[in-house]
């Protein structure tokens, strides 16, 4: 099966006798392009009518705009519904989505190097591969349970007020909760709850490219530097890290894309300001509003195709 | 500090601190979530648990509206999945027996639905769905699924096709088995454990998604989709709290057994 280059390797044996589904088979085997094709029309049928279509009509619909008066969406070429787009209330949005993002995929990046530099580094074979497994595990099961999770976490009532109260620093929890901007009645009604769960929920995303990339930074640079009088700090600043982070910038691109695109975690955790997904969700469902949801979801589309181009100059493509 | 290249060195003290600080905070919220299951509270979400009892599994067994969620998810998931091991299985195949233009952007066209952001995908199907009014069903959810589960697959069996070389495709074909029977005897059970992986991978991808479940059911609950609805406007919390205990239980075990049949075909 192998190319047209070979000649057909039918034995005699099998050409006496040939039944329907070996004729198919060799002239199948004969035109190695038309094999191709067969084999890719389902899956990018499939995926270009399906996907790309769909990504097509939602542009497209973003042309379109919503009669004020009838409630109607009017199919006609318009800009009408990007002049809306860029009002005051919703840069705000845009400006806190993003900036949110931003922070989740810097602490996302400062909790995972740690991590994966111990489980490359130092970690013994058995307790690397279990080690792995523990970061593979919260990144498959249900995400939905585990922003539940949070809800009994950040609880006014629950294990994090309660820890810290047996600690004595309740004031300080007060203290933060007090702050603008970042604070809130309670950690779970509070843009720093609204954080920590989404750092906690793509922590993993970050921690898996970043292993791979410190699994390919050669053992022998870092011996090298070593050996060169470099103390194990200057050896980590200026080798391993500048090396390993094409693994952090290909973290990043999950973290921020996906907090980018989260309408769950804010509509659950968090004083319910808005975010991009949330805007996104409430256009296209109580206000039928879909012009201005497809509109909408362009600014995420843009903001990734700048961040893709970005990373892949970086070369966090090769971490993936 | 110099050390011979067959010594491991010393772990800092401040790095396994932070790393085995990681590791909790990534997997304290599930022992939470397994406490709380068993609480007594049922208005607040009180730490420490004012006393211990199992009667919520009984009353979570009860209700209807759950089983009819976790039904719709369970065969909303088989479906996908199946269609998800067929588009991935061919994709990989036509990628990996041949290098043609183009090769490289099937891959970024499968890895698309779940790179970008999750309200894309679920605005983009949503908005189709209405430009050439196709009503919501059983189905619209199906098509979502599939469409972001396909890459799950491909992966699990992109790898296992480069792995398997075509030496043996080859020798099958030298001596006289046609593509079928090549298919059947040798590539299937080669490929057999990676698609297993990543079928089980699919499946729980698609029994937990929520976000582009939510633009393409309409009225329609899944499992996900109920629990939800709990989180915004909380009616029953200690039913959810058994909800969230099972399926946190029942989803590692497809979990750790593609992690396995991968890890064990990998050595």
């Amino acid at each position: 099966m192998r190319s047209a280059k070979q000649p057909n390797m039918n034995s005699p044996l099998s050409q006496a006798n040939p039944s329907r589904l070996r004729r198919i088979s060799t002239a199948l085997h004969n035109r190695p392009g038309l094999f191709l094709l067969l084999l890719l029309s389902l899956p990018m049928g499939w995926m270009l009518i399906v996907y790309i279509g769909s990504l097509i009509g939602l542009l497209i619909q973003s042309f379109f705009y919503l009669d004020g008066f009838t409630g109607q969406v009017v199919k006609e070429f318009s800009l009408r519904t990007y002049q809306g787009l860029f009002t005051e209330s919703h840069m705000e949005i845009f400006g806190r989505t993003v900036a949110m993002a931003a922070a989740v995929t810097v602490g996302a990046a400062a909790l995972a190097f740690p991590l994966a530099y111990y489980i490359v580094r130092y970690a013994h074979a058995r307790l690397k591969a279990l080690m792995y497994l523990l970061v593979l595990l919260p990144l498959w099961s249900s995400y939905i349970i585990r922003v539940y999770s949070w809800k009994l976490i950040l609880a006014k009532e629950g294990i994090v007020s309660w820890f810290l109260a047996q600690l004595g620093l309740t004031p300080l929890l007060d203290w933060v909760l007090r702050l603008p901007v970042i604070g809130g009645p309670s950690l779970s009604i509070s843009s720093l709850g609204l954080f920590f769960v989404f750092l906690y929920i793509w922590l993993p995303y970050m921690i898996l490219p970043i292993m791979s990339a410190l699994e390919r930074v050669p053992k022998s640079l870092a011996d090298a530097s070593g050996d060169l009088g470099g103390r194990p700090f200057h050896t980590f600043r200026y080798v391993t890290f500048p090396l390993a982070f094409p693994g952090v910038v290909a973290g990043s691109i999950f973290t921020f894309s996906l907090t980018l695109g989260d309408y769950i975690i804010p509509s659950v955790i968090g004083d319910s300001s808005p975010f991009i997904g949330m805007t996104v969700y409430s256009y296209q469902g109580t206000s039928g509003n879909i012009p201005m949801a497809a509109a909408f979801t362009v600014l995420p589309i843009a903001v990734m195709a700048v961040y893709l181009v970005t990373a892949r100059k970086l070369g966090a493509f090769d971490a993936l | 500090m110099h050390y011979k290249n067959n010594h491991r060195p010393k772990t800092p003290k401040g790095l396994l601190l932070s790393a085995i600080g990681v590791l909790l905070f990534l997997h304290l919220p599930f022992a939470i979530v397994m406490l709380y299951a068993f609480t007594t509270d049922e208005t607040t979400f009180t730490f420490p648990p004012p006393g211990l009892t199992t009667k919520w599994f009984g009353v979570a067994m009860g209700r209807p509206d759950l089983w009819a969620a976790l039904g719709l998810s369970l065969k909303v998931a088989s479906i996908a999945t199946v269609f998800a091991l067929l588009l991935g299985t061919l994709a990989a195949a036509a990628v990996s027996r041949s290098k043609f233009f183009g090769r490289e952007s099937i891959s970024f066209l499968l890895v698309l639905p779940i790179a970008l952001p999750g309200i894309v995908t679920g605005i983009a199907l949503r908005s189709m769905m209405g430009l050439v009014n196709i009503p919501f069903s059983f189905w619209t959810i199906v098509i979502g699924h599939a469409t972001f589960c396909v890459v799950v697959v491909y992966n699990n069996a992109i790898a296992r096709f480069r792995r398997m070389g075509d030496s043996q495709i080859a020798a099958s074909m030298d001596l006289g088995a046609d593509g079928f029977q090549t298919f059947r005897y040798i590539v299937l059970p080669n490929l057999l454990t990676a698609l297993v992986a990543g079928g089980m991978l699919a499946f729980a991808l698609s029994f937990d998604e929520v976000i582009v479940t939510t633009f393409t059911a309409g009225q329609q609950s899944t499992l996900p989709i109920w629990i939800f609805s709990q989180l915004t406007r909380p009616r029953d919390r200690p039913v959810t709290n058994v909800v969230a205990f099972l399926v946190v239980t029942i989803t590692a075990v497809p979990i750790l057994l593609a992690h396995h049949l991968s890890q064990r075909d990998n050595l």
